[in-house]
């Protein structure tokens, strides 16, 4: 009997060709074509998307049009053959004409490697801040003075760079500046926030917090905008009228605050009494507990939410369109106003939200490994 | 046995020192007011002197104050609105309305469409079909790292370049497309209508009851009387008898098509679909990954329960799944509710006239900044609290059928 049992498993696997356990087909059989209902979707489905990937390269490489003849008489480009391909084929020639501009913007084109240069800062800052080695103390020296050199080279005015005023900023440093001066200016004024709406001695303290977290939660960023824009001149003094640009950048840190506040709450709330009780049981006091024992451990609790807000941020900066400053996607807008390329925005769209989408997917990538990472060690 | 022997910690007699406030700095109450007396005194300091530069240079500009404009003749001119209006004879109050009855369409459209196909692809990622669950994760990626506003002007861009009212596409008969916008055939109405609407919702309300009571007896006997007979006969053949005994009056208003516009029909604006199609897939991205996020939050005991139970897995997923799920669903769906609603205001951007846009243009009008932003904010807020109390409500209502 005993024998009989122990041959039959092997006997059963012979019968199957191997093929059919293991192998891509399969993995087919059981992924694509489980049932009646699976195979319908995955027949129907892969007729759609090699239909559509067909056209879309139809459109964007086999029909295209990549460069536009410039006309010697006017010296400006001629697109005849872009509006003959119109329809049918991408008109890329656009880009290769106004990428520049849809970058930096109306800044002084000789002096565009700044702003290069500048783009190219802003992508080490973000990379030295994902690494875990650098998750120090030191780090705030580092964001200190990359911002101080960004604000130096988009400024020039010392050591022979020539002076741009605000106005003449533009394009992806914008909008890059909007977003990391927002969250390094917020972040401070956020912690601040978020200890006060957990504070339990200081009522009157807390009832502002909440006021202020709730009101600015309520209300659509660009309402913010507006307030900058036309409201915050009023406030001044007589005579005192601070650049567009800063009033944006003041709205959008004082809209920033909250989120994080928001976050940096959940971080506090997440670590557990003991800590708080043991910070006092050694007599240490409110400032000292809350940077010493409490914030290190609160703030590593949140860095991938916190993440997650920066990725928000930087895709709402583009709201700044609405108010007239000039950032990414406001340059990609003014590019295709140029009579020439007029009918061809939604080649110009497409690259700008590959640029959004190359930043916002590696900083989500980023934040959710580094979650998976933490639940790991938590569970350990 | 003496008196030593009562714990002295038990009588009170051994008092905390000093409970009265003593006006030193070591002690922490006396700080803690200190604290707030000086952040409250800076802030209404702060806030005086921001008022009292307003009203300077308000003075100075020669800007009225108060709501007052609201009285006066508008002269904006509005697209579309949803109840009529004038620019000629109406006042930026009723132009104001216009706004704020547009963004609540495109709200409660956009929350709609947004949990419909948000659950949708929240499930469908979770699928056993591969090609399937990719195709749906690639969506959420795709749409939700792209700016709104990109989303909005993109989707505005490709509506524009849709041929002339001349050329219009017909995707059905009296369908037709155009760079203006979608026309549809508009239904004349009659009082038959109203009627067999009456009896739908009679019809309705009869299913519900019935499915209850349903819900009653399997709870009671384990077996569930049928309900789909009422259902067919309340929601079907009530309204379609009372339609056609009061003699059945079908008429529709179709487009016709002219050379710039058409005449007759309903008009869906390009502006519009673009604010609708650019909001419902940025958000649904959003919400499908707080439904799947949700579901795979059910334990899979759960599922093997169902499976063991002999249900279909369709069956499983409404029954047994959803229902748990949903209580982890609700508070982040509340959240993208809220931000449907708030970028809703975005419409300003591709010229919808929803609240902002019309404040917008009465404050560069008027002048009135104040009054304009204040308007907006405070119906923002009430939209946003509404939908917070609302969704709380429902959230405590699923909570409670745990037990």
């Amino acid at each position: 009997m005993s024998t009989a049992t122990t041959t039959h498993t092997p006997v059963a696997r012979r019968d199957q060709p191997p093929m059919l356990v293991a192998g891509p087909v399969a993995w087919a059989r059981a992924n694509l074509f489980g049932s009646i209902w699976s195979s319908l979707v995955t027949l129907a489905l892969a007729y759609f998307l090699i239909k559509s990937a067909v056209s879309f390269i139809d459109w964007a490489f086999l029909k295209s049009v990549w460069t536009v003849p410039m006309d010697p008489a006017t010296g400006k480009l001629d697109p005849e053959t872009c509006r003959a391909a119109k329809g049918t084929g991408a008109c890329w020639a656009v880009i290769w004409d106004k990428y520049r501009f849809i970058l930096f913007g109306r800044y002084p084109f000789d002096e565009q490697w700044r702003a290069a240069i500048v783009i190219v800062l802003f992508l080490g800052l973000f990379v030295v801040s994902a690494m875990r080695r650098f998750w120090r103390k030191e780090l705030a020296l580092i964001w200190i003075a990359t911002l101080s050199a960004i604000g130096l080279l988009m400024w020039g005015g010392v050591f022979g760079l020539k002076y741009v005023p605000q106005d003449e900023w533009g394009g992806l440093p914008i909008t890059l500046i909007l977003s990391t001066f927002g969250l390094a200016f917020a972040f401070p004024i956020a912690v601040l926030v978020a200890l006060g709406r957990r504070s339990t001695k200081l009522p009157a303290v807390k009832l502002l917090c909440v006021v202020y977290i709730e009101v600015i939660r309520g209300v659509p960023l660009i309402s913010v905008l507006f307030m900058a824009s036309v409201m915050f001149p009023l406030f001044m003094p007589i005579g005192l009228n601070p650049d567009k640009l800063l009033r944006a950048q003041v709205a959008i840190i004082l809209f920033a605050a909250v989120y994080l506040a928001e976050v940096i709450r959940g971080g506090l709330q997440a670590l557990p009494k003991g800590q708080y009780e043991a910070a006092d049981a050694l007599g240490l006091s409110y400032w000292k507990k809350t940077f010493l024992i409490i914030l290190p451990q609160a703030l590593r609790l949140v860095i991938p939410p916190l993440v997650n807000t920066f990725i928000g941020f930087f895709k709402d900066t583009s709201l700044v369109l609405i108010i007239g400053i000039f950032d990414l996607l406001t340059s990609g807008k003014v590019a295709v106003t140029d009579p020439i390329w007029q009918a061809f925005s939604t080649e110009v769209y497409i690259m700008l939200g590959l640029i959004y989408f190359c930043f916002c997917f590696s900083m989500a990538r980023y934040s959710r490994g580094l979650e998976n990472e933490f639940s790991k060690s938590a569970r350990r | 046995m003496s008196s030593t022997s009562i714990d002295p910690r038990m009588t009170g007699a051994r008092k905390a020192p000093g409970k009265g406030l003593t006006l030193r700095w070591s002690d922490p109450r006396f700080r803690a007011i200190l604290w707030q007396v000086v952040i409250v005194g800076l802030i209404v300091a702060g806030i005086w002197y921001l008022a009292s530069n307003t009203a300077n240079n308000l003075q100075q500009r020669r800007i009225a104050t108060g709501f007052g404009f609201l009285d006066r003749a508008a002269g904006i001119p509005i697209g579309e609105h949803l109840i009529p209006y004038d620019p000629s004879i109406n006042t930026y109050g009723r132009a104001f309305l216009v706004g704020v009855l547009n963004t609540l369409m495109v709200t409660v459209i956009g929350v709609f469409l947004v949990s419909i196909l948000g659950t949708v692809i929240g499930i469908a990622s979770l699928a056993n079909n591969w090609l399937l669950s990719r195709l749906c994760r690639a969506f959420v990626e795709t749409m939700r790292d792209v700016p709104l506003l990109l989303h909005l002007l993109f989707w505005y861009a490709l509506l524009l370049t849709l041929p002339a009212v001349r050329d219009a596409l017909s995707l059905m008969p009296a369908v037709f497309l155009s760079n203006s916008g979608l026309k549809i055939p508009l239904l004349i109405w009659e009082p038959a209508h109203s009627a067999a609407l009456l009896g739908l919702a009679a019809g309705a309300t009869a299913t519900w009851l019935a499915a209850r009571r349903a819900t009653g007896i399997q709870q009671a006997t384990g077996l569930r009387p049928k309900v789909w007979p009422i259902a067919l006969a309340g929601l079907l053949v009530l309204p379609a008898l009372i339609w056609a005994v009061m003699g059945a009056p079908f008429a529709l208003e179709v487009p016709v098509k002219g050379r710039f516009r058409f005449d007759g029909g309903a008009n869906i604006s390009s502006e519009f679909m673009a604010l609708m199609i650019g909001l419902v897939l940025y958000h649904s991205a959003y919400a499908a990954e707080i439904v799947r996020s949700g579901i795979q939050s059910v334990v899979t005991g759960q599922w093997e329960a169902g499976g063991a139970l002999g249900l279909k897995r369709g069956t499983m997923l409404r029954q047994i799944v959803l229902p748990q799920a949903l209580r982890v669903i609700i508070p982040p769906m509340t959240s993208t509710y809220l931000g449907v609603a708030k970028n809703s205001s975005l419409a300003v951007a591709i010229g919808y006239p929803d609240l902002v846009s019309i404040v917008n243009t009465t404050l560069n009008q008027t002048g009135q900044a104040i009054e304009g932003i204040a308007l907006i904010m405070g119906v923002y807020l009430s939209i946003s609290l509404s939908i917070s109390l609302f969704m709380n409500w429902y959230n405590t209502r699923m909570a409670l059928v745990e037990r």
